[in-house]
């Protein structure tokens, strides 16, 4: 099962160095990344991969969604398949 | 994944989520409840609890779930049952207050928040069952807090029973004075239908219909802040790109509730029946119906313009959104439910919408006269008429029209009304003051139209 990761906040150093290693641990494979920055914005996007994880996909949101707000920006995890009905026919 | 999701992909979701409050609106379990018959009301009552508490079990548990592995909020988990006037037809009993207490209790043990089908469908005769499940409805409302109501008095097909919407008028006042100390709420739960569809999941008109299976999942999809969002981008083009656009979103917006209404099927084990293609607003900020219509280029909902702006947003809404799901049904249409909309109680407050003009929007909007707040001194005759034109609209158009009004006991035009929650607040709009009652006291039936020579 693959999920996508966005991240969005202000530049700061080390945000996707904090975020992978929070992946390794969890045993999440990230198989790609791709990243903007606008007007001193961060913006990134991973795909990963959740099949190898122990943790639930919801339960690793939430504690991505905690690591966000303790390196000050908006971590969300969410599975693919809803990027894939909306952009996909 | 087929072809690589963009990053640019991935950031208009999440902002359609973030900022502009795409949401579910409402998983809603349809569960069929005729084999519940049981000449004895109690025994009724303990199975009606048993089935639906047992179908219904995990609903919310899923539909949280899938809320939070797609991140997509499913706001409200709902479930619809029979019409009671005909599950409980085989009952030996004075009225069936008993069995809304049932549903009731269902309804909070599963969690839900709205349990609809407290109805009955008398658009051309009433049965002894269907006279008690009437009588039943102020009591009902005023007691319970989650069961929703709904009577079908009228239908393109058989025309509309005059008896019937005299009677649903009389329930309406009743039910306004019975919850007068919070505002006449009742009546935010009691739709009263022309041509009422058999799995529609919305509130308070929701009721599994006696076509259907034994369980299915229906689910309205919204999003009006996202359309609005995507109108901001095309501000001043012609009406060729405002229809792509609206039509572009819808699809985007039509394919997660799909995605969910599948994922919600398969993990319980219930078939999807259909998701509803409707534009529901709430009452926070960018949520609203009004939103798009002033970006659309009105000053207010009511200005000229409305009606033709109203039937492009609803056509296009659907047009976009039948490709996006494999089954399209329920009521599928732009919602302008006044209380649950900050734009529409500022356009009324401003003086731009009346009852008439919301009327004339319903002739090309699927749900007709919603959330509406009129005085509580109001005729009973007078609120037969309002129900009767509203109805015409549906018999003669060949569509679905309801009528959910709430003549506020205690209130004047002008004044406010507070429901709370979903259900918002609405100013108290001016009735006609014109009588009606010589023409609705006539009472018997108005003959089905003609559908031919449809000029």
């Amino acid at each position: 099962m693959k999920g996508i990761v966005t991240v969005l906040g202000k530049d700061s150093v080390g945000i996707i160095a904090k975020i992978c290693s929070y992946m390794s641990e969890k045993n999440v494979n990230v198989l790609d990344i791709a990243q903007t920055i606008v007007g001193g914005y961060f913006n990134m996007m991973m795909v990963v991969d959740l099949s190898d994880s122990p943790e639930p996909l919801a339960s690793l949101a939430v504690g991505l969604e905690t690591l966000g707000r303790d390196i000050g920006v908006v971590v969300r995890l969410q599975h693919e398949d809803i990027f894939n009905a909306m952009h996909r026919i | 994944m087929t072809a690589m999701i963009s990053i640019h992909e991935v950031q208009e979701t999440v902002r359609m989520i973030s900022e502009a409050n795409l949401d579910v609106r409402t998983i809603t379990m349809g569960i069929n409840l005729a084999d519940c018959a049981d000449a004895d009301y109690n025994a009724f009552c303990g199975k009606i609890y048993d089935k639906i508490t047992r179908k219904a079990e995990r609903l919310v548990q899923v539909g949280d779930d899938i809320s939070r592995e797609y991140g997509v909020p499913v706001v409200n988990k709902r479930i619809s049952v029979t019409p009671i006037a005909i599950a409980a037809s085989g009952c030996r009993c004075e009225d069936y207050a008993e069995a809304a207490r049932a549903l009731d209790r269902a309804a909070e043990a599963t969690g839900v928040n709205f349990i609809g089908g407290f109805s009955a469908l008398v658009h051309k005769g009433i049965t002894p069952e269907d006279r008690k499940l009437l009588d039943s409805i102020p009591p009902a409302l005023a007691e319970t807090e989650r069961v929703c109501s709904s009577v079908n008095v009228a239908s393109t097909r058989s025309g509309i029973n005059m008896n019937a919407v005299n009677a649903v008028a009389r329930i309406a006042l009743d039910t306004a004075r019975l919850t007068s100390e919070r505002d006449s709420i009742g009546c935010a739960k009691f739709v009263v239908f022309c041509n009422a569809v058999e799995d529609n999941p919305f509130m308070a008109g929701a009721f599994h219909g006696i076509g259907e299976g034994e369980c299915a999942i229906n689910v309205g999809v919204s999003g009006p802040g996202a359309v609005k969002r995507a109108l901001e981008s095309v501000r001043g083009a012609d009406f060729e790109t405002l229809c792509e656009t609206v039509k572009r979103t819808a699809f985007k917006i039509t394919r997660v509730g799909q995605l969910v209404a599948q994922e919600a099927s398969r993990r319980l084990g219930v078939p999807f029946g259909v998701i509803d293609l409707s534009l529901a607003p709430t009452p926070a900020m960018g949520d609203s119906i009004a939103e798009i219509l002033r970006e659309m280029g009105l000053e207010h909902p009511g200005a000229p313009g409305t009606t033709a702006a109203i039937a492009i947003l609803n056509d296009n809404v659907k047009k976009g959104g039948v490709m996006a799901s494999s089954y399209v049904g329920g009521l599928s249409g732009a919602f302008i439910p006044v209380s649950e909309d900050h734009g529409m109680i500022e356009a009324v407050l401003a003086g731009a919408l009346s009852l008439e003009k919301l009327e004339a929007m319903t002739c090309v909007c699927s749900v007709g006269l919603d959330m509406i707040a009129i005085p509580g001194d109001t005729p009973v005759e007078t609120l037969s008429g309002i129900i009767a034109d509203e109805m015409a609209i549906g018999m003669i158009n060949n569509k679905t029209t309801a009528v959910r009004i709430i003549p506020v006991t205690g209130k004047k035009v002008g004044d406010m009304a507070e429901f709370g929650g979903l259900l918002g607040s609405a100013p108290v709009m001016e009735v006609n003051r014109f009588c009606c009652a010589d023409f609705v006291r006539r009472g018997g039936r108005i003959p089905a139209p003609i559908h031919s020579f449809r000029n």
